[in-house]
This record gives C-alpha cells, sequence and structure tokens, in this order.
C-alpha cells in the first residue's frame, strides 16, 4: 500500500510568526491541473490589521537600518532561496503548470531578481537625489525616505517572479510591506515567506497574507496606518476595472501612494526600472544656513 | 533729551496703484483670447478695504470644455517643438515677469492682502525664478534622469489656492510647459487677477494660443476642470479635504495628480538654539504672508528649559510687528484674505481660548474696514488643543513644550500632516538626527520659510504627493509606469 | 550713567572670578546665526520713516556723531579745523545742532579742547590703538595721558590677539584696569568705549561674547572698529551689539552704549542705522548719551541731506566744509 502523504496547511507570516489566520479559515489550494496540494490560510480583514500593526512596528527599525544592511539582508535572501531551489522550483511548476525547465528558469530570475535589487539600496538615493543650487547661503538637498507601510497586492499570475519583483522594491527603499499573495496560486509566497524567516529579515518588514486580493483589497485600501498601496495584483481578477477604481477611492481617505494596476499583469522578465522603488519614496528637502 | 520731542515714527509709504489698470471686468483666456464666459459672474474684492475691484467670469462646464479642447488642440504643436524654442518662450515670459515686476507685487497685494514687501520681494522675483529655472530645463529633459527619451503627459489641468496667486500659477505652468504639456488653469476665486494679468503676458510673449489657458471661478469650476475627460494630469494646491475629493475623483480614470494640500508644521527650538535668529524665524514661519502658508511653522515646540526666555523675546518681537495697508512697504502683516478665512481664523481662535489654552496678541490698532487678525500666540497648549490639530491658516501660533529631543520627534511627528519642518539648535549632529527623523517634505534647520525654483517642494502622508521644484519637479510632467504622484 | 553697580549686576561677579568661569560664560551665550542676522538687518533696512521723522532723524545723525581723525599726518591745524566743525557743522544753519564728540589721538586732546571747551566733548582713542600691541603699562599710560590732557571719552582696543586665544580674563582685566585709568582726581571718570575690531574677531558668536566680556567689565560703551581694519562697522555687526546691550540691561539694569564706527559714510546708511536701534533695543537708545557714530565723511552728506529738507533743493559739496 502507498504511503499516505501528511498534508500540510500552510499558515500566515504576520511580524516574524507564523499564524493561522484569525478567522480560522482556509482555502484549498490545487495545481494547474485542479489537483489538490495543500490547504491555505484564508486571511480575514482582522489579520489584515494585525499585519499593519506588525508592520508599522517594524518600520523604524528597518528605515533606520543603514542602506548597506538592507542591501545585505536582501541579498541574504537571495543566498537562502538559492538553498532552496528545489522546493521553490517545485511550488511554481504546481502553480503555474510550468514545465520543470520553465520553472528553473522563473526561479533563476526571481532569485537574480533579489541579487538587482539588494544592490540598489546604496544607490538609489545616489541616483534620484540630489543638491539643490539655490540663490542664497543655504545648503539644501533632497534624498529619498521610505514611504512607510505599504500594502502590495501581489500578481495574481506570476506567483514567484512578480512576487519578488513588487517586494523587493518595496522594501529596499526602506519600506514595509503587508503583502496579499496570488490567490490562485500561494504556495511559492508561503515558501517565499520561510525564506523570510530565516534570512535575517526583521519580523514585520514582510508580511504575507494568502487569501483574496478582491476581499482584502479594500480594508489594506482605506486602512489609515497604511502609506501607500500596490494594485498590481487587481490586474486579471473579475472587474479588475471596478475594483482598481474603487480601491483608489479607499486609498484617498490618508491620501496614500498608489501605484496603479496595469491593464493586464506586465512581463516581469523585462528591466524594472526605477518606478517600482519610487512609487513609494518621499523626497525630503532639508534646508540650511551656510555661514561662520 | 531730544528723543521724545520728535516721535521715531514710520511713515505710512504706500506703493503706487498708479502702475497697475484693473479692468472693470475680466473674461476668460481661452485660447489665447479673453472670451465671455457662459456661465455667471463673481467679484473680486480688496481685502484691505472691502472695496470690489472687478468682475469675474464663472467658467461653466462648457467653458472649461473650450478651454481643455484649445489645450489639446495646442499639445500638438507645443509638444513636437524642439525644447530649445520652447524654451524661449520660458526665458521670454521671465523676463517680462521681471520688467512688470513692480505692476505684478502692486495687483498681487492689493487682490490678496499681503503686504507689498513680501509680494515686491519674495512672490514675484521667485515667480520669475522659476520660470527662468524651468526654461532652462525644456532643452535637457532627457539629461534629467528620467529616463530616456522623456514625453509629456498632455493637458494639465491645474487649480491654485489664493495665498501666492501668482507663486502658485507659475510653481504649475514653468515645469508643465517646460515638459512640453499645456495647461487650463484655474486661480482660487478671491485672487484672480495676477493669474488674468499673466495671461496677458503670455500674449505679450506671443505663447502659441492654447498653451495656456485661464479660467475663472470656484470650486464647482475646479470641479468640472478634474472630471473633464480628456485632462490627463491635474495639479491641485489647496486643502487636504478637496485633494481628497480629487484623488477620489480620478480614481480608476488614469489621470495623475500632484497634490500640495495642508500642514501643521512644528518648528522645534531646542535650548541651545541661536535664539535671536530662531524667534525671527518663528515669526517669519507663521505671521509670513498672514499666516496663510501650508508649510507655516504653526506649532512651536520649544524646549522647556528655554520656553520662557524664548517666549518673552517672542512677544516682545511681536510687539513690533507693524499690521495694516498691504501697500504700505512698512507692514509687516497685511489683511487676512476673505471674509471667510477670517471667520474660520476667529471661530478656531474662540476654541483654542475655550479650550483653555491661554491667548495673547499684541496692542495693535487694526483698519477700520477690511479683514485684519492681530499676530497672536496661544501658550498653555497641548497635542489635543484643536488649535495644534487643525490648520488655522492664519496668523496663530500655537505654543507647545518639550523635554527631550525624542518627545519633540513625537510630537512633530503625531499628525497626519508631513509638510515642512523646522529645527534649530546650534549642534550639527543634532540637526541631521531631527531631519532624519521628522515625517516632513522639507526640514528647515536653522532657517524657516524659504523657497527656491530648484528645490523640491511637496509633502509627506496628508500633505499629499508628487513634488515641485527641481529635478523632481519635472516628474510630475513627464510620463511616467502607471503611478499616481509621478516616476520620482 | 550708573556709578554703582546695581545687584543685577553683581550677580555676575563669580562669571569673572576665573578665566574657567568667565569662558563657560561666554561660550554659554547663545549662539549668532550669520545668515538669519544678516536676513534680519537687511529687512531692516527696508523700512522708511516719516519726512518730519526724518528731519528730526536727521539732527539725532548728526548729535550722535564722533567726528573722527586718527592720521598719522594729523597735526595741531588739522584738529583744531574738524574741532570748528565739530561746534558748528553748518556754519550758515545756527540750528544745526553740534556734534556728540571730536575723536583724535590722545596727543592732540588738548588742541581740540582749547576750541570746543565743554560744548562738545572730546574722545581720545588710547591702549596702543589700533593694534592694541603695547604692553599693559604702555596702554594704561597712554589712557592716563589722554585722560590728563582733557579728554572726556577714551576709545580703547581690546587686544584681539588675547581675544582670539581664549584668554578671555586677561582682556576682562584689562578693560577693568584702563576704565580704573579713566578715573579723574576728582573721582569722576571719562566715559569708557571698548572697540572690538569686529572685523578681526570675523564671527558673530565672537562679537556676541566680546560684547559681554566688556560690559561685565564695567565699560560705558560697546564699539565695533577702530576704522584701520574692513569691514569695519556693518548693520549686522551693530544688531548683534544692540542684541547684547538689550539683552544685558534685562539682565543687569544696566545701560551700555552703542558705537558702530568705520563705513558708515551716507544720511540713508545712518537711518538705517537709527531705525535698528529703534527696533532691537529700543528708543531708549535713540540719544547721543546711548549711540554714536564714529564717522568722518559721514556728517557732510547728513548735512547735505538736512539742507535738502529744509531748502527743498539737492545741495552740492562746495557748500560744506572739507574739514
Amino acid at each position: 500500500m502507498a504511503r499516505v502523504d501528511v498534508r500540510k496547511t500552510y499558515k500566515l507570516y504576520i511580524g516574524g510568526a507564523f499564524p493561522r489566520s484569525e478567522s480560522g479559515h482556509s482555502y484549498e489550494v490545487t495545481d494547474s491541473k485542479g489537483k489538490f496540494v495543500a490547504n491555505a490560510s484564508l486571511a480575514s480583514r482582522k489579520d489584515v490589521r494585525d499585519a499593519v500593526v506588525a508592520a508599522r512596528k517594524a518600520f523604524g527599525g528597518w528605515s533606520a537600518r543603514t542602506a548597506y544592511n538592507r542591501s545585505q539582508i536582501l541579498y541574504r535572501i537571495a543566498e537562502v532561496m538559492e538553498d532552496r531551489r528545489p522546493q521553490f522550483e517545485e511550488a511554481v511548476r504546481q502553480s503555474e503548470g510550468a514545465s520543470a525547465a520553465a520553472a528553473r528558469g522563473q526561479v533563476d530570475e526571481a532569485i537574480d531578481r533579489l541579487v538587482w535589487y539588494s544592490g540598489w539600496a546604496d544607490k538609489l538615493g545616489q541616483v534620484i537625489g540630489n543638491a539643490n543650487p539655490v540663490a542664497g547661503p543655504f545648503f539644501n538637498h533632497t534624498a529619498p525616505e521610505p514611504s512607510g507601510v505599504i500594502g502590495v497586492l501581489a500578481p495574481q499570475t506570476s506567483s514567484l517572479l512578480g512576487l519578488v519583483s513588487t517586494v523587493a522594491p518595496v522594501i529596499v527603499t526602506g519600506n514595509v510591506a503587508v503583502v496579499v499573495s496570488s490567490y490562485a496560486r500561494p504556495l511559492p509566497a508561503v515558501t517565499f515567506s520561510e525564506v523570510l524567516a530565516t534570512s535575517d529579515v526583521p519580523g514585520g518588514v514582510v508580511n504575507i497574507l494568502t487569501g483574496d486580493a478582491a476581499t482584502l483589497g479594500p480594508w489594506l485600501a482605506s486602512h489609515m496606518d497604511v502609506n501607500g498601496i500596490d494594485l498590481g495584483g487587481v490586474a486579471g481578477l473579475p472587474r479588475a476595472g471596478e475594483l482598481a477604481a474603487e480601491l483608489e477611492i479607499g486609498a484617498a481617505d490618508n491620501l496614500k501612494r498608489v501605484r496603479r494596476a496595469p491593464d493586464a499583469e506586465p512581463d516581469w522578465s523585462t528591466d524594472p526600472g526605477l518606478s517600482p522603488m519610487t512609487a513609494f519614496v518621499e523626497h525630503k528637502t532639508v534646508w540650511h544656513p551656510i555661514g561662520v | 533729551m531730544a528723543k521724545n520731542s520728535t516721535p521715531f515714527e514710520y511713515a505710512p509709504a504706500p506703493e503706487s496703484r498708479s502702475v497697475v489698470d484693473i479692468k472693470a471686468s475680466y473674461g476668460l483666456f481661452i485660447d489665447g483670447d479673453f472670451v465671455d464666459g457662459r456661465g455667471s459672474s463673481f467679484k473680486t474684492v480688496n481685502p484691505a478695504t472691502e472695496e470690489t475691484l472687478a468682475e469675474i467670469a464663472e467658467a461653466s462646464e462648457a467653458d472649461i470644455d473650450l478651454a481643455v479642447r484649445a489645450a489639446r488642440k495646442a499639445f500638438r504643436g507645443w509638444s513636437r517643438m524642439p525644447g530649445k524654442e520652447r524654451a524661449k518662450y520660458l526665458f521670454r515670459i521671465a523676463r517680462i515677469i521681471q520688467e512688470r515686476g513692480r505692476e505684478l507685487a502692486v495687483l498681487e497685494s492689493i487682490d490678496n492682502g499681503k503686504p507689498i514687501k513680501e509680494s515686491r520681494d519674495v512672490d514675484v522675483p521667485i515667480v520669475a525664478a522659476h520660470f527662468f529655472y524651468y526654461a532652462g530645463w525644456a532643452d535637457k529633459l532627457e539629461y534629467a534622469g528620467l529616463g530616456p527619451n522623456p514625453q509629456p503627459l498632455g493637458v494639465a489641468g491645474q487649480i491654485i489656492p489664493w495665498n501666492f496667486p501668482l507663486l502658485m500659477l507659475a510653481w504649475k505652468i514653468a515645469p508643465a510647459l517646460a515638459c512640453g504639456n499645456t495647461v487650463v488653469l484655474k486661480p482660487a476665486e478671491t485672487t484672480p487677477l495676477t493669474a488674468l494679468l499673466f495671461a496677458e503676458i503670455c500674449q505679450q510673449a506671443d505663447l502659441p494660443p492654447g498653451v495656456v489657458n485661464i479660467v475663472t471661478g470656484a470650486g464647482s469650476t475646479g470641479q468640472a476642470l478634474v472630471a473633464h475627460p480628456d485632462v490627463d494630469k491635474v495639479a491641485f494646491t489647496g486643502s487636504t479635504d478637496v485633494g481628497k475629493a480629487i484623488a477620489r475623483a480620478i480614481a480608476g480614470t488614469g489621470k495623475l495628480a500632484t497634490l500640495e494640500l495642508g500642514g501643521k508644521a512644528a518648528n522645534i527650538v531646542f535650548d541651545d538654539a541661536a535664539l535671536d535668529q530662531a524667534v525671527e524665524g518663528i515669526v517669519g514661519g507663521i505671521f509670513f504672508n498672514q499666516g496663510h502658508v501650508c508649510c507655516a511653522g504653526s506649532r512651536l515646540l520649544v524646549q522647556e528649559s528655554v520656553a520662557e526666555e524664548v517666549l518673552h523675546r517672542l512677544k516682545r518681537r511681536m510687539a513690533t510687528l507693524r499690521v495694516g495697508d498691504p501697500l504700505d512697504k512698512n507692514t509687516d502683516i497685511g489683511a487676512i484674505n476673505s471674509a471667510e478665512q477670517l471667520a474660520k481664523i476667529r471661530e478656531l481662535s474662540a476654541i483654542g481660548e475655550a479650550e483653555g489654552a491661554e491667548r495673547w496678541a499684541p496692542a495693535c490698532d487694526l483698519p477700520s474696514s477690511g479683514f485684519w487678525f492681530p499676530p497672536t500666540v496661544f501658550t498653555g497648549v497641548t497635542q489635543a488643543h484643536r488649535i495644534a490639530r487643525e490648520e488655522v491658516f492664519g496668523p496663530v501660533l500655537s505654543v507647545l513644550t518639550f523635554r527631550t529631543p525624542s518627545e519633540a520627534i513625537e510630537k512633530a511627528n503625531n499628525t497626519p500632516y508631513g509638510l515642512s519642518a523646522g529645527v534649530w539648535t546650534e549642534k550639527g549632529s543634532r540637526i541631521l538626527h531631527m531631519a532624519n527623523e521628522l515625517r516632513a517634505g522639507v526640514v528647515w534647520a536653522n532657517t524657516f520659510n524659504k523657497f527656491d525654483p530648484t528645490s523640491p517642494f511637496g509633502g509627506y502622508k496628508e500633505s499629499g504627493y508628487g513634488r515641485e521644484g527641481g529635478r523632481q519637479g519635472l516628474a510630475a510632467y513627464l510620463k511616467s509606469t502607471g503611478l499616481k504622484g509621478g516616476d520620482l | 550713567m550708573p556709578t554703582t553697580a546695581p545687584t543685577g549686576l553683581a550677580a555676575y561677579s563669580e562669571v569673572t572670578a576665573s578665566e574657567a568661569s568667565l569662558k563657560r560664560f561666554l561660550h554659554g551665550l547663545p549662539g549668532v546665526d550669520q545668515v538669519g542676522a544678516e536676513a534680519r538687518a537687511a529687512g531692516l533696512g527696508t523700512r522708511s520713516i516719516k519726512t518730519s521723522a526724518k528731519a528730526w532723524a536727521l539732527d539725532l545723525a548728526i548729535r550722535m556723531v564722533d567726528l573722527t581723525t586718527l592720521e598719522g599726518q594729523d597735526t595741531p591745524g588739522k584738529v583744531r579745523a574738524l574741532a570748528g566743525k565739530a561746534l558748528h557743522p553748518d556754519p550758515s544753519d545756527p540750528t544745526c545742532p553740534s556734534v556728540a564728540a571730536v575723536c583724535v589721538y590722545g596727543d592732540l586732546v588738548g588742541e581740540v579742547k582749547e576750541i570746543v571747551g565743554s560744548q562738545v566733548n572730546v574722545a581720545a582713542v588710547a591702549t596702543a590703538f589700533p593694534s592694541g600691541r603695547a604692553s599693559m603699562d604702555i596702554k594704561l599710560a597712554d589712557t592716563r595721558d589722554a585722560v590728563a590732557n582733557g579728554a572726556d571719552e577714551i576709545d580703547m582696543v581690546i587686544d584681539r590677539g588675547a581675544f582670539l586665544a581664549g584668554r578671555y580674563l586677561q582682556v576682562f582685566e584689562e578693560i577693568v584696569a584702563t576704565r580704573e585709568a579713566c578715573v579723574r582726581p576728582d573721582g569722576s571718570h571719562a566715559h569708557l568705549k571698548v572697540i572690538f575690531e569686529t572685523g578681526e574677531l570675523q564671527t558673530y558668536d565672537n562679537v556676541r561674547r566680546a560684547s559681554w566680556l566688556a560690559m561685565l567689565a564695567g565699560t560705558d560703551f560697546i564699539k565695533t572698529s577702530t576704522g584701520k581694519v574692513q569691514p569695519a562697522a556693518t548693520l549686522p555687526v551693530t544688531l548683534v551689539m544692540l542684541e547684547a546691550v538689550r539683552d544685558f540691561r534685562e539682565a543687569t539694569g544696566v545701560q551700555i552704549g552703542v558705537k558702530p564706527a568705520g563705513g558708515i559714510r551716507t544720511a540713508k546708511d545712518a537711518i538705517k542705522y537709527l531705525v535698528m536701534v529703534n527696533e532691537i533695543a529700543g528708543d531708549d537708545w535713540l540719544d547721543p548719551d546711548w549711540f554714536r557714530f564714529g564717522a568722518s565723511t559721514l556728517l557732510n552728506d547728513l548735512l547735505m541731506q538736512r539742507t535738502k529738507m529744509t531748502t527743498g533743493r539737492y545741495s552740492g559739496p562746495d557748500y560744506f566744509t572739507l574739514d
């Protein structure tokens, strides 16, 4: 008789811990052919609330880290991912129905993307900040700072590369993230959270909720202690246009920085450019007199 | 002693009004010409005298449509014009502003109520500088670090407030035009005159018709502009409530927005500050432009160990402030812009008193007509007081105390706003620490209320998003990848 | 002027008890931000005053002038001519007031005194003016000599080298000793002005410290410059000194005078200074007892503007005496 599998229920990742959903709900995750793979926690609005609290708590420390240190930690995430390649490849293969080679390719790109972003930590400020030659005896310079707590609706289709490509640019600049993973393809996100937990990333810097972006999005969008929101995960959902507009309206309550939903999920393999990072930074200008 | 035989008095030194020619009525500036509006009209008054200055057309939805169409039509040519040619139009405008500076300053003071020394020495020179600065960018956009082949957005709908009518116009129009956009701009209903004079300057500069359109009106005119389907970009400076309404109005439309909104800036004075300059900074921070400044240092946070001395010096200095005729060159504080704003300042001040804060203002004679409010300071204020949380937008300072740097930071950041902050200390490392910790878009250390075209300005949190000024100011008017606030 | 220190000043006796405490005190004074101070001074410069006040201000400015000649080539003839002018700056107009004082080197005090008598004060520079580089005995002898010659006022220079080296107590003691040397046999004393040479002190922080140092040492006036070093008097330097005398009076009850000297050449400039005196220190200082201009060419411009105000037409240099 064949061995009976030990079926696992994956949990949420909040504040560095792996709690079940406060609601107690979970949902069945299937592979691309509809075959049961595992149970995932179905995050509720209260999980969103808890994740925002955890994120806010982590923000001060994370944003105060040196850029070099954040860079090191992102690179560490890449190292640990490299270590767990087979698990990621399997998760991507199952989730996306990709061939082994394609899954391998996506994992390669995801790891490379992390490495790429890790290098930006101590360079973005040099590229987009500047000294301003004001017409007076003043030192004046402008530098980017993180916006704060960022809600991320992760892409629905690209379960790993898309996820990494939206989370890394948020945290590399010193923000903290509350991420809602792909609903149908959450397993790479779950594995990613396990990597984060073992990669020197302080608890609360990234919080990953498995669940429905259409249900959780409005709570994130209208949350008054969230400073920005990436609506990328709206693309491809039913009523995507209307949902995006609703979320933008919610985001207006405290004037969140909004990275809008694209019409369709982008090709994640192309050069991301700076905008995924600059979407969630604030430019601070400091003046000081020059005198003796 | 002869000193008391002749009092040492400042003269009423009024700037001559003869340099300005205010027409009885004004139409809308659309497609290079002044046209009659199709809607009703309203009056603009001199807030220092309550005299009606002119009858102003109120642009209707149909007028807005005309203006946006004119801007769209002009966009084709303007956006394709080589940058170096666009630049020369902006340089021309900048030069004309300098040449007509006296006229613009006097008109601004008459319509807005601000002291002539500010309109003459601050507003108008920075307006000209802003056009000069962005003129120079027009043919260098590919060097701005905003990606290769930067492209304009299209038609920008711009709505500006009444506190710095011409300066806000410059902040909006100069970068928009430099990047190749065309604009429809709505000045505030109480201060339309300098924008209309600017329209004449556009004609004088032979700016192609439709590149700049000026539509006058109140809130509904602004709503129509924001809602117009052919507007690609909304730039707004004003209240946080209206900013939120705009963000909701453009939700799901793909329109981009730059929002420069309210503030409740903390001006933090440490016990080792250069006290005389700090007092000047406190005074300039809250009484500049009658406190009608979004980045005004309206919350003074003073270290307890030096609070008494700072307050003593502050009150002594406030007693030398001269409130009165905006056109008098000796006037430090002019008129409140409108009856409505005066009522709001009075209401919040009354609440401040009712909530137990102690109110003080130096003795000063206020003119009998017009809208006036004396420079006022409230002491014994806590974070819970409404005058410490809400934007008064008038010459009213709330004084709070703190004991340690971390308490100062906590209190300073304990607000939904995040536009500006001030720090006064002679200790270099503390300045940099405070500048890091303050959640505000502009930090003035050992100075306050300084503005420059090269220096980006804008807020954190509910003070809005996007930056105006500097290289960052270009990003608000160039194509980016789906980001509401611009790419940089 | 108070002859005995009030209790307010006595409270500072510990400050000057040792080099360490004096240094602690001076370094504990609030700093001065250069840019902010200069912006404030420039802002005050834009005030304009009433025509009636202007006429009064011009006369006041004339009454505040320390008409000065401090050249190696000075002769009895030169200083006598200057003394004549000090008495009657505008001989054609008897309503024109005299200046406050004539300021000369100590050896020429007698020449001036003969002309001006007690109608105009005679001020003598002393203490190895302008450099202040001599031994203490010489400086004190220099002072006593001028006082003995009849000087009403002594303009001493501080030892900038000692000040910049941080030997504040030495500077303090020099001022105290010079003040004692100003005492006449009858117990009265020549008024002492302490010159900082602000152009050599360079920073406003130093100017503020020097001001407090001199005031604590018992000077009657603080003065910017010798006129031999550039920059001499400026509006912002005077601003800082006016703030110091204002704060000193608040702290001790003792009022000290201020004298900007050197570089003030036009009536327009002089009026800017008066506006500053009025707004920073207050109108108690709008008096020749409390504010002076050390100047040579300023007087003629004041006279020209005065004539313009009385005659309604512009005047020219030929109508005023050269001395």
